[in-house]
């Protein structure tokens, strides 16, 4: 390894000695962007975080967005998925309810989510991550913990410098720009990524761990939300330092098991593995309504454009359902939940439709919805999907019509065809 | 009430009726069985709403009256008194309770009052036939293990009885499926079946008929109305729900043109089939049936564990054929067959299979192929 005070250029990847005096700029290329650190070349464990992935997506593809405040997110009672920089000046942040977005800026271009792109550019840059190690674990659409420790031979380089290749990588294929943290664990790696965004670069090291957890807030801790952050307040617990100044069993004594994580974090203790992608289990599509529907007949049409959604995914991502979920939020936010098995596996939207209706109709018992979403469980092979039996004859005919509307609506857009069940719901819609 | 009853008669109709009871329900009054007594006679009734089975059993009745009592443990007390035994069942005053002597042992059961015991309400049966206890029997018997269990498609989780004129001849028929197989058998149409609707008989009926229908002497009693099914088995009625769905048309699913035929040695077939399954895996049972000039070579392939072939002497003249079936299903069908060869008719690899005897009976099956 280099010596430990190198300075490593987050531009050209060059290396040079540390000299004593203000950060100077690359000697090769003259960046600013220099970056050193002792344990530079003793991390591993990174965190990597597109920076605002859906709106920087849409901004790549229609450039007159570049220098616009860009909100993607939608409906009445939507709320902002992702807000652009620009946007974010403004005061606007993730999941703001879409109103208290445009009060803030009046200006903002309002774009729906095109999650099929998003999960497309997604898995490009996951694929990018798998060339540097195999533990990649994703942990959204746009995020990813990688451990790279002994990629050193493989990649030629240490871990911090392999991650400054990838990100001007994801930069010059992609035009997308990722933030990165690197620690000793993941819980490190995450505060890491976070610390220097966008296009960031932040490390933390062991020697200087403790001094800086102990001035921030205790909500950085992961499982710590705004119940447990005002109940730790009453306590006299804000900062990580307060938790710092307790002892292992002090805390044990008052929070049990949780207490003693809490420690382990305030110490930035964390031994969670990073462990590489899951397989697929299950595959959904949902919706929140922009007023509460409790009527059956109101919601099949919402029930049936959900399970062509569904229906696609599936056939797009070469699974069929062997089984199926339907979960409904009541307008007083209990979710309930049936499920359905046993039947041949399908991709069809008229199979999932006609299974999940009978499902919805017998949970329409008065209550008022506020969502519903199906699910398929049990993912089996595509080629077992919609083959037909003695009993469902029409079913290779059904798939064949689903895939030619699938070719449509990709030449011709979403709308091209619809069934008319869905269509008769929008008429009626529109006609109010 | 008060009722003198023989242990071992209680036991037999007990062991009838009890079964019909859902060890988990959430209704208190579904767990037990009604008792009656009354002229001479004691009756036990049962239900789970959708099922209800009533037997009547000769009795000395000190008292007339009825109450209800847990199925589950009547039945386990009266099964471990001696043989030979004389039961009392007797009802004490009004404490809610019935006691059970016999011999020197007592028991006291707490129990449910009579009037609040459901009742199936079977209403106007419309149509009503005798069929011969056997044929019944067949009928059922050889259509039993087609039925779904799917929920989604519930219509097909029964049997489907109904009448229609089979080469000239008036039939009752029976058909089940589950999409991948289907059986139909069929019996000369009973006077006064003619015209009945089309029903479908829920599996948990089916499964109680087939225990039942033994008892029946001769004949057993149809009685059928758009909802309800009622067969009165010798001392035994049996009144059940339909299901409530239409049966799909497997008229047009039975293949007519299969003209390439294949006749096996029924064991000598399905011990070949059993054997070589041995090594499929528990998901895909697939079994490659190749047939070449009166050779069927049998043969698994399962990637993780190995592979197996055999091969059997047929009867086939028709161009060579590979195809696939489940063996699970093939065993089943082959043991529904009465005769000791079994006639396969086949068309190709990817269309439905017809299986019969070779003496053209009355029962017929059909067969989905499966990829090999």
């Amino acid at each position: 390894m280099e010596t430990r005070a190198a300075l490593l250029c987050r531009d050209c990847l060059a290396r040079f000695a540390a000299a004593p005096g203000p950060r100077p700029r690359c000697r090769a290329c003259g960046s600013p962007r220099v970056f050193g650190h002792a344990e530079l070349d003793s991390l591993a464990i990174a965190h990597i975080d597109c920076d605002a992935f859906f709106a920087a997506i849409e901004k790549r593809d229609n450039p007159e967005l570049a220098d616009k405040p860009v909100i993607i997110g939608g409906g009445k009672r939507g709320v902002v998925s992702t807000a652009c920089y620009i946007a974010r000046t403004y005061g606007v942040r993730s999941a703001m309810p879409m109103f208290k977005a445009l009060e803030a800026c009046p200006d903002a271009v309002v774009i729906k989510p095109d999650i099929e792109k998003y999960s497309r550019i997604g898995r490009q840059i996951r694929s990018m991550m798998l060339d540097l190690t195999p533990a990649v674990e994703p942990v959204s659409i746009d995020e990813a913990f990688l451990d790279l420790s002994g990629t050193e031979r493989l990649h030629g380089s240490a871990p911090a410098e392999t991650l400054m290749r990838f990100a001007r990588h994801v930069e010059s294929e992609l035009d997308l720009s990722v933030s990165m943290g690197l620690s000793y664990n993941k819980f490190l790696a995450k505060i890491a990524s976070d610390l220097d965004k966008p296009r960031g670069f932040a490390v933390i090291g062991q020697a200087e761990v403790v001094p800086f957890l102990a001035g921030r807030p205790i909500g950085i801790i992961p499982g710590v939300g705004k119940v447990t952050q005002e109940r730790l307040a009453r306590d006299g617990l804000r900062l990580i330092a307060d938790v710092q100044r307790l002892s292992d069993s002090d805390l044990a004594r008052r929070y049990g098991e949780e207490g003693l994580r809490l420690a382990r974090l305030a110490r930035g203790e964390d031994r969670r593995p990073v462990k590489p992608e899951r397989e697929t289990k299950s595959i959904s599509a949902e919706t929140t309504f922009d007023e509460d529907i409790a009527d059956p007949q109101r919601l099949a049409p919402i029930l049936l454009r959900l399970s062509e959604k569904l229906a696609l995914r599936l056939r797009k991502s070469g699974f069929s359902a062997r089984g199926l979920t339907l979960k409904m939020k009541t307008s007083d936010f209990r979710t309930r939940t049936r499920a359905r098995s046993g039947f041949p596996p399908t991709q069809l939207a008229s199979r999932i439709f006609d299974i999940g209706r009978e499902m919805l109709v017998r949970e329409c018992d008065g209550a008022r919805f506020r969502l519903i979403g199906i699910g398929a469980s049990d993912l089996g092979p595509a080629e077992e999907a919609d083959r037909g039996d003695l009993v469902d004859v029409t079913a290779p005919r059904d798939a064949g019509v689903e895939r030619a509307i699938d070719r449509l609506r990709e030449k011709f857009g979403g709308d091209a065809v619809m069934r008319g069940l869905v269509f008769g719901a929008r008429a009626e819609r529109e006609k109010h | 009430m008060k009722v003198t009853v023989e242990r071992a008669a209680l036991f037999r109709s007990l062991g009838h009726v009890h079964r019909v009871v859902e060890r988990r329900t959430t209704i208190p009054i579904l767990s037990n069985v009604l008792i009656r007594a009354n002229g001479g006679e004691l009756s036990l009734k049962a239900t789970d709403l959708d099922l209800e089975v009533t037997e009547t059993l000769g009795a000395d009745v000190g008292q007339p009256g009825a109450i209800t009592a847990p199925a589950y443990v009547l039945f386990d007390i009266i099964r471990k008194l001696p043989d030979g035994a004389q039961v009392s069942l007797e009802t004490s005053g009004d404490t809610g309770q019935v006691t059970i002597r016999s011999g020197r042992s007592r028991f006291t059961l707490q129990a449910l009052p009579e009037t609040d015991f459901p009742d199936l309400a079977a209403g106007e049966m419309a149509y009503r036939f005798r069929v011969p206890s056997g044929e019944l029997k067949r009928l059922i018997e050889k259509t039993q293990f087609a039925i779904s269990t799917e929920e989604t498609r519930y219509y097909l989780n029964g049997i489907y009885l109904h009448t229609l004129e089979s080469a000239g001849k008036p039939v009752l028929r029976a058909v089940a499926t589950d999409g991948h197989r289907l059986a139909r058998v069929e019996t000369t149409c009973p006077e006064g079946a003619a015209g009945m609707p089309g029903v479908i008989v829920p599996r948990k009926a089916v499964a109680e008929i087939i225990k039942l229908v033994d008892e029946a002497g001769e004949a057993v009693e149809v009685e059928l109305s758009p909802t309800k099914i009622r067969l009165t088995m010798g001392p035994v009625v049996l009144t059940s729900k339909l299901i409530d769905g239409t049966f799909p048309d497997y008229q047009r699913v039975i293949p007519a043109g299969n003209d390439k035929d294949l006749i096996v040695d029924k064991a000598e077939f399905a011990a070949a089939v059993d054997r070589v399954s041995t090594i499929s895996s528990e998901r895909g049972r697939a079994v490659k049936l190749s047939i070449a000039d009166r050779r069927l070579t049998l043969s698994v392939t399962n990637p993780d564990s190995g592979s197996a072939t055999e091969e059997i002497e047929v009867d086939y003249d028709a161009t060579a054929l590979d195809i696939g079936f489940n063996a699970k299903y093939l065993l089943d069908i082959t043991a529904q067959l009465d005769s000791d060869t079994a006639l396969f008719k086949l068309a190709d690899p990817g269309s439905p299979t017809l299986v019969q005897d070779r003496e053209g009976a009355s029962a017929l099956y059909v067969l989905m192929p499966m990829r090999v």
